[in-house]
């Protein structure tokens, strides 16, 4: 780790080098645009192609953990925002107040995403050999309102009469969701690695109003993967809710 | 030679393996795209004897699929989009810009790293099976049915595409905030800006084609069906994500070039290129047409009418800037004072044979004409005249008219000649023929091909061979140069760029004080510096006549 306000090198300036370092970091988000463009473009080409088989799967996610999650993220990304502000203005112990809260917000949205995988898994809905829409329905969990279950049941046979492979479109909506998904909790374990690192600095009382670049290049990096979720949220919760 | 250079500063395995250095750097990736230059070269002579004869002796059908699958990978992944930047633009671009370094040094390290990792991924893939996809790695074969070692493959083509990607945001942050004082936008030299351009390739093109070989691999793996018609997917969905990146990658591999030979074309015609701005607004243009024009690759899958026509309108779009770029290039040499030196010998092959190689783009882009010649030998020749008649010539040549900087050496001029005129009689040997095949009917990628074929066939494997001594040669002079060449002096040419104003080679610093740049690029004219003849033809004035 650089000492504090330290000028590497290659630079002329400190004005320079954090200059240099924001691009940099805004430079890779466009990519990361591009990265995850690929999947959101196949999505859409799927979800035209198959829009009942997509309806009823997005309709087995559980909107209350998802909406939950949504804002656990934005509330991180207010801390995150505020993480950066209080460095700028010289508030040490408030800015590793705030990266401690952002770190916290980021683990309770990965552990509600593991939940959620798990039940995916218990419903049988993992890509494979094993998917079955129809499993769920038919064998009730521990926990499950068997009346929600059972509306449920009448409509994924609805949609089975309007599209005979559901099985086999439900499959590449549910590649979509743990792709997309995945790549997104991916993103967010590499943020919180970030946080971990800024935690640790932060501590040493390395950012002051003069040098706190890496605060504010990971607050870009973590609106990003914030943002991602904000797509991602409506595109595979919300697709046909209106019941 | 200077008392202490780049080279010298420190010794041992780790300061080089460990350095932050961009010179160092760039002679690691020297090192190893050469090695993946002689792999690809292996593949594509194994490739050239069994097409001696009509019904191959040399291999099996399957093993050819293979060896033209890995001539591909490895040549474009691992030599050609790395080559120039890599190598060239590492080296120059802070020297060109007045920098001490890069803007992320460790990045650019990490960046031959994980092109390593990726090479020892692909080499795997190589040694455990190969590959039959053809680099294109259409589905389903690739996704399904294929029986060899495509996921090692996927995967060290994807971790290859990091170090595409931090190489081009390593370049556009630099330009944009490493400039020495005085350097604008439009002082910098045209390789500054065919870098740009190409770097913007970089950052938005190479996710895409990451995002889809994660795609091809996670199907091969788990199944998933979004290329497999079985479970509704579209093979057809690949083709537009592999071509969305792979079009505007060989645009990635020509832009550099096109660079180096802006660089050369006015240093041995002593005389400011002509048309500036036109030259860097076109390496932009290239690229953001570049993108529009993807399913140009695709006019025979059943795409509808309208569409073939929008990317057929487009392809023509896209030559006009490639032809701004040859037609400026030519004006530069009018009234010029020509030295026939290397480097120009280079950039006179590259015009010709990139002009041959952009033309016969036309052809294929024409709707009609693409049904006959498509899949043929005249799409390998169209894209071999551009990739290795003109980047592969824009890389030696630049090799060549850096070395003495790179070095600080100069190489035996006379031999350069030759292997330069070999290079190029070589190349048209092996590549012209091909054109006829492939107007013909000759199909690509077959390991046979019908009997009244073989003479041309025969006239290609030839070509190659020379074109091989071609290669051959310089790896060899080059080499022996860096020993017991010439001491080269500062600016043996002379040239105007930046990098000429300090020694060769350069300090690890670049530059001893912080250069501040109050002239005009390619301007013979008013530097007294370059040491040039009083009598000197008449010079037009900086930026030419634009």
């Amino acid at each position: 780790m650089h000492r504090t306000g330290e000028l590497y090198g290659q630079f002329e300036t400190l004005e320079q080098q954090k200059e240099t370092a924001a691009l940099g970091m805004w430079v890779f988000l466009v990519t990361e645009v591009l990265f995850f463009g690929g999947m959101f473009l196949t999505y859409t080409i799927n979800r035209r192609a198959f829009g009942t088989a997509f309806g009823i799967c997005s309709n087995t996610l559980d909107i209350k953990l998802g909406a939950g999650n949504t804002v656990v993220l934005i509330l991180s990304s207010l801390t995150m925002a505020m993480a950066v502000w209080s460095a700028q203005v010289g508030k040490k112990k408030l800015a590793s107040i705030f990266l401690i809260a952002t770190l916290g917000l980021g683990t309770v949205f990965l552990g509600v995403k593991a939940i959620e995988y798990k039940q995916k898994f218990d419903h049988h809905l993992i890509p494979g050999r094993s998917f079955d829409m129809k499993y769920h329905p038919a064998h009730p969990m521990p926990g499950d309102d068997l009346e929600e279950l059972d509306k449920e049941k009448q409509e994924v046979d609805k949609a089975f009469a309007v599209d005979p492979d559901i099985n086999a479109h439900g499959q590449l909506y549910f590649s979509l969701y743990f792709g997309m998904t995945g790549l997104h909790a991916l993103h967010m374990i590499i943020g919180a690695g970030l946080l971990l690192w800024l935690i640790k600095a932060s501590f040493a009382g390395r950012f002051t109003p003069q040098y706190n670049t890496p605060v504010e290049v990971v607050g870009l990096y973590w609106h990003f993967v914030d943002i991602v979720w904000i797509y991602l949220f409506p595109l595979l919760y919300l697709i046909d809710r209106h019941r | 030679m200077p008392h202490e250079d780049y080279l010298n500063a420190r010794y041992g395995i780790r300061s080089w393996l460990l350095t932050t250095d961009h010179k160092r750097i760039a002679l690691l990736w020297l090192g190893s795209v050469t090695v993946f230059f002689f792999i690809g070269g292996l593949f594509a002579t194994m490739i050239r004897i069994h097409l001696l004869t009509p019904t191959g002796y040399l291999v099996t059908p399957e093993t050819y699929n293979k060896l033209f699958t890995m001539h591909g990978v490895a040549m474009i992944f691992f030599f050609l989009i790395p080559s120039i930047p890599a190598v060239l633009g590492n080296f120059l671009i802070p020297l060109m810009i007045g920098a001490k370094d890069l803007a992320f040094p460790k990045l650019n390290l990490l960046s031959w790293y994980i092109y390593m990792i990726g090479g020892c991924f692909v080499l795997y893939s190589f040694a455990t099976g190969g590959l039959d996809t053809g680099w294109t790695f259409y589905t389903p074969l690739s996704s399904i049915y294929s029986n060899s070692a495509v996921t090692p493959a996927v995967i060290g083509i994807f971790i290859n595409g990091f170090s595409s990607i931090l190489t081009g945001l390593n370049f556009i942050v630099t330009i944009h905030t490493m400039r020495a004082p005085g350097m604008t936008w439009f002082r910098l030299p045209l390789f500054v800006w065919a870098h740009y351009a190409t770097s913007m390739i970089m950052i938005l093109g190479t996710p895409v084609i990451a995002i889809t070989l994660l795609l091809v691999g996670l199907e091969r793996m788990f199944h998933l069906g979004f290329f497999n018609p079985a479970l509704g997917g579209d093979p057809i969905l690949f083709q537009h994500l592999f071509w969305f990146y792979s079009h505007p990658a060989v645009y990635i591999m020509i832009l550099p070039a096109m660079g180096v030979i802006s660089e050369i074309i006015p240093t041995f015609a002593r005389k400011p290129i002509f048309g500036y701005s036109f030259i860097a607004g076109s390496s932009i243009a290239i690229a953001v047409i570049g993108f529009l024009v993807w399913a140009h690759h695709m006019f025979v899958t059943g795409e509808s009418v309208y569409a073939a026509l929008t990317f057929s309108f487009l392809s023509y779009l896209v030559a006009i800037p490639s032809a701004v770029k040859v037609f400026n290039w030519t004006s530069t040499l009018y009234k010029g004072s020509i030295s026939w030196d290397t480097p120009m010998i280079y950039a006179f092959g590259f015009i010709g044979l990139f002009l041959i190689g952009g033309l016969t783009g036309l052809f294929l882009a024409c709707l009609g004409l693409d049904i006959h010649i498509h899949d043929t030998y005249f799409v390998v020749a169209h894209f071999h005249y551009i990739m290795v008649g003109g980047a592969v010539m824009g890389y030696v040549g630049g090799l060549h008219f850096w070395w003495p900087k790179i070095t600080g050496r100069l190489y035996p001029e006379a031999l350069a000649r030759t292997a330069a005129i070999t290079l190029f009689v070589g190349f048209n040997l092996t590549f012209f023929p091909q054109f006829i095949l492939g107007y013909l009917g000759m199909p690509r990628r077959y390991h046979t091909y019908p009997p009244e074929f073989q003479v041309l066939n025969v006239l290609s494997t030839a070509g190659a061979s020379i074109l091989a001594l071609g290669y051959l040669l310089p790896m060899l002079y080059l080499t022996w140069s860096m020993r017991y060449g010439k001491v080269a002096g500062q600016n043996p040419w002379p040239a105007t760029g930046l990098e000429w104003k300090t020694d060769s080679p350069p300090p690890t610093e670049n530059f001893d004080v912080t250069p501040e740049v109050t002239w005009e690029p390619y301007d013979f004219k008013n530097r007294p510096d370059l040491g040039l003849a009083a009598g000197a033809p008449s010079l037009a004035p900086a930026h030419g006549d634009d």
